[in-house]
């Protein structure tokens, strides 16, 4: 008996056709969903960057071309709250990174105890940032705090300090408590790549004589580039849109120092009710990352070595 | 394999229109549920809240009330953003005395004027109706009288050797001077100045004790006169002398009655739910200790005529515009605002009803709760000399530069004129939009 074949052109779809089908299908509810809350806000917001719309109910809108973006590049203090989060961007991931560098080798070093280390490590990550935020005021808090408590018993003071009213120290506060709160995400990341090196570049380098030094800089850093880029990337953006640690540290204060981009953003919107300004600094943000990660990529993304 | 695939594309489909019909609105069948803000701060605590709520469940067993609370300084966004919603996330709030401009202008607010009965009209204090009435229409229901209170501890006061309390600032800063040589206490007065709506309540108190205002008569901002620079120096002298806690600068109500109950302050300015707590033994070690004084003035302003200076910080309930429940909620605000549920709970929050202040409801009202006999005179001394924020819909950011400019000469960034001069140039430019 012969087994007469398909004629091919019978067949309206190839297989993989068909699978492709199938998978668009079944993924179309979730693309609706994407689409409804983020592609539509992303326009209706580009929309609204547009248009002097003030908050509430049957206003009216008025379009102002440019407008709002030149307002804001206008305003000299949106540019000192773009250099303050620069700073607040920098210094904080700069530190998470270091720190975190330094962990996840520890941890990579399987010193006694790393496991408990490597869980520990969990915890302020796990911590929802306003409740690291809220934590964190108690600990800065002038008459209350731990900080002053803790430095008062070292005799390191003698005065309880109003930490979060001094000027050219509040930001650095919000940021260690940032750093506290995202650090564990770096050096999580940069322990899971440091497991999937391959350890005989290493020992064939430590046999040709190559220092730790060394073999640290040229062997282990070269291969951990990709690892540190991810981990650059997100924490850069996300570092970048800070909002909620500063809104419940210093709601900005004292005298705006710690008043960052998102935050101006987040004042426009709702507390003056400028809807039209406040989408349009969202847009800003959104160059200025889009920007970031970039520079990132031009300078860490080597697409030889990831393969 | 396809049969399969048909299946669960099935399912999902299902899953999809189940999700869907289950995000379908409600029929209202059965008791309607009200969605009520309000404040977790001054006035009446969530607990004494909810209890008047669940009264008036039992005695409108078709309606369900759900509050919600908050810091007073999260309320106006969380309204804002309530709002964006149809219906809307409440439907009702609780707005300060500085809202109502600005939630007019935006449709957010019910006119009930002809929901107030007349015995409401002339019953309670008329400046609790000016507070929600906008050309003649009102807005709201009064819900809460409330000025800034000064308050002293009577024990440090006498530990230093000093009979009264003071009368004017100048006074108060040498009393001060008395208590930190002593060393009684390291910082004898705090304040709410950090950057928030606080700090331009106690900044009006100075600005009108010394004899200032924040607009001329003209509606021109007026508190970068000489008044309003004076007011602001003293403030930061204060700080710089070690009189004022340098954590004022940081502080709001809440820290400041933190500070004064744990007995580390011997003056401190705040609404009359900080003397209450002072007398609450599970929060306060200072029982028994706190007192009134009238709101010392600056000499130059008793000069001037002053006789008193405080600030409103009242508040009332307001239907939002797009609720769909506005008779039931009105019920509910009518409830909260009744006599007998104000004179009832009046331990933090005096009643609204300036008829209780007279004659025979006077001794009832002095007798409704163990703290009233020194509150309510407290009230009656300072509450004639509540001055009003400017009531313009751009208040929240023009309170904004203002806080910024105290702010600024406060951790000394720039100087008080400098620093008022420029929050007064964005009053100008916020007026001319």
């Amino acid at each position: 008996m012969t087994v007469k074949p398909k004629p091919f052109r019978k067949q309206r779809f190839s297989l993989r056709q068909q699978d492709a089908r199938t998978a668009w299908l079944l993924l179309f509810p979730s693309l609706l969903v994407m689409v409804g809350v983020t592609l539509w806000p992303v326009i209706s917001t580009f929309i609204l960057s547009f248009l002097n719309a003030p908050t509430g109910l049957n206003q009216t809108r008025t379009f102002v071309g440019l407008g709002n973006y030149l307002v804001m590049l206008r305003d000299q203090l949106f540019w000192e709250t773009v250099g303050r989060t620069m700073y607040f961007t920098v210094v904080s991931v700069g530190l998470e990174l270091i720190l975190g560098l330094a962990i996840a080798q520890l941890i990579h070093s399987r010193p006694w105890g790393w496991k408990f280390l490597r869980i520990s490590l969990i915890i302020p990550w796990a911590v929802p940032t306003i409740v690291n935020g809220a934590m964190w005021r108690w600990i800065y808090s002038a008459d209350f705090g731990a900080l002053n408590g803790l430095l008062m018993q070292l005799g390191l003071i003698k005065h309880y300090v109003p930490w979060l009213t001094l000027p050219n120290m509040a930001m650095n506060l919000v940021i260690a408590a940032d750093i506290w709160h995202t650090m564990p995400f770096v050096a999580l990341v940069l322990q899971a790549a440091l497991a999937t090196l391959p350890e005989d570049l290493e020992e064939a380098a430590a046999v040709d004589g190559a220092n730790a030094w060394q073999r640290f800089w040229q062997i282990r850093m070269p291969l951990l580039r990709p690892a540190i880029l991810v981990a650059l990337i997100v924490r850069t953006v996300d570092a970048f849109r800070v909002f909620d640690i500063v809104y419940i540290i210093t709601s900005g204060g004292p005298a705006y120092k710690t008043l960052t981009i998102t935050y101006l953003t987040y004042l426009n919107s709702f507390a003056f009710g400028k809807q039209g300004i406040g989408a349009a600094l969202s847009f800003l943000i959104s160059a200025f990352t889009i920007v970031m990660a970039l520079i990132y990529i031009r300078f860490l993304y080597r697409p030889e070595e990831t393969q | 394999m396809r049969s399969l695939h048909k299946i669960s594309l099935l399912l999902l489909a299902l899953l999809f229109i189940i999700g869907t019909v289950g995000c379908a609105p409600q029929q209202a069948s059965g008791p309607v549920t009200i969605h009520v803000l309000t404040m977790d701060q001054a006035g009446l605590k969530p607990a004494e809240i909810d209890e008047i709520a669940r009264e008036f469940e039992a005695k409108n067993p078709d309606i369900k009330v759900n509050m919600e609370y908050l810091g007073y300084d999260f309320i106006h966004d969380k309204i804002t953003t309530g709002m964006a919603a149809n219906p809307p996330a409440y439907d009702a709030v609780m707005i300060d005395v500085i809202w109502p401009d600005e939630f007019i202008k935006a449709g957010y607010l019910l006119d009930v004027t002809d929901r107030v009965t007349p015995e409401m009209k002339s019953g309670m204090f008329p400046a609790s109706w000016n507070g929600v009435t906008r050309n003649g229409k009102i807005y709201g229901m009064p819900w809460l009288m409330d000025v800034k209170y000064f308050m002293y501890n009577k024990d440090m006061l006498e530990k230093a050797g000093i009979t009264d309390p003071p009368k004017t600032w100048e006074e108060l800063v040498e009393q001060a001077q008395a208590i930190k040589d002593q060393g009684i206490a390291e910082f004898p007065i705090i304040w709410s100045w950090n950057q928030k709506e606080g700090v331009v309540c106690d900044y009006a108190v100075l600005l009108y004790g010394n004899g200032g205002s924040f607009v001329d008569a003209s509606g021109k901002p007026a508190f970068n006169s000489e008044q309003g620079i004076q007011a602001l120096e003293w403030m930061k002298q204060t700080l710089d002398d070690g009189l004022s806690n340098p954590s004022s600068v940081s502080a709001d109500e809440p820290a400041v009655e933190a500070d004064f109950l744990a007995g580390k302050s011997a003056f401190a300015v705040n609404w009359l739910f900080q003397y209450s707590d002072s007398n609450d033994a599970s929060k306060s070690q200072i029982v028994g200790q706190a007192a009134f004084a009238p709101m010392p003035v600056f000499q130059a302003g008793i000069d001037a005529g002053v006789k008193g200076s405080s600030v409103d910080g009242s508040s009332s309930f307001a239907i939002m515009a797009t609720t769909p429940y506005p008779d039931q909620t009105w019920k509910f605000l009518t409830y909260l605002a009744s006599n007998e549920v104000q004179m009832k709970y009046s331990k933090e929050m005096l009643p609204v009803w300036q008829t209780d202040f007279e004659g025979d409801a006077l001794k009832t009202l002095e007798a409704a709760n163990p703290t009233n006999p020194v509150t309510v005179p407290a009230f009656l001394a300072q509450f004639p000399y509540a001055n009003e924020r400017p009531t313009v819909p751009y208040y929240n950011e023009a309170s904004a530069a203002l806080q910024l400019a105290i702010q600024e000469a406060l951790t000394g960034v720039k100087s008080p004129k400098d620093a008022l001069d420029e929050a007064a140039a964005k009053w100008i430019e916020l007026a001319g939009k």
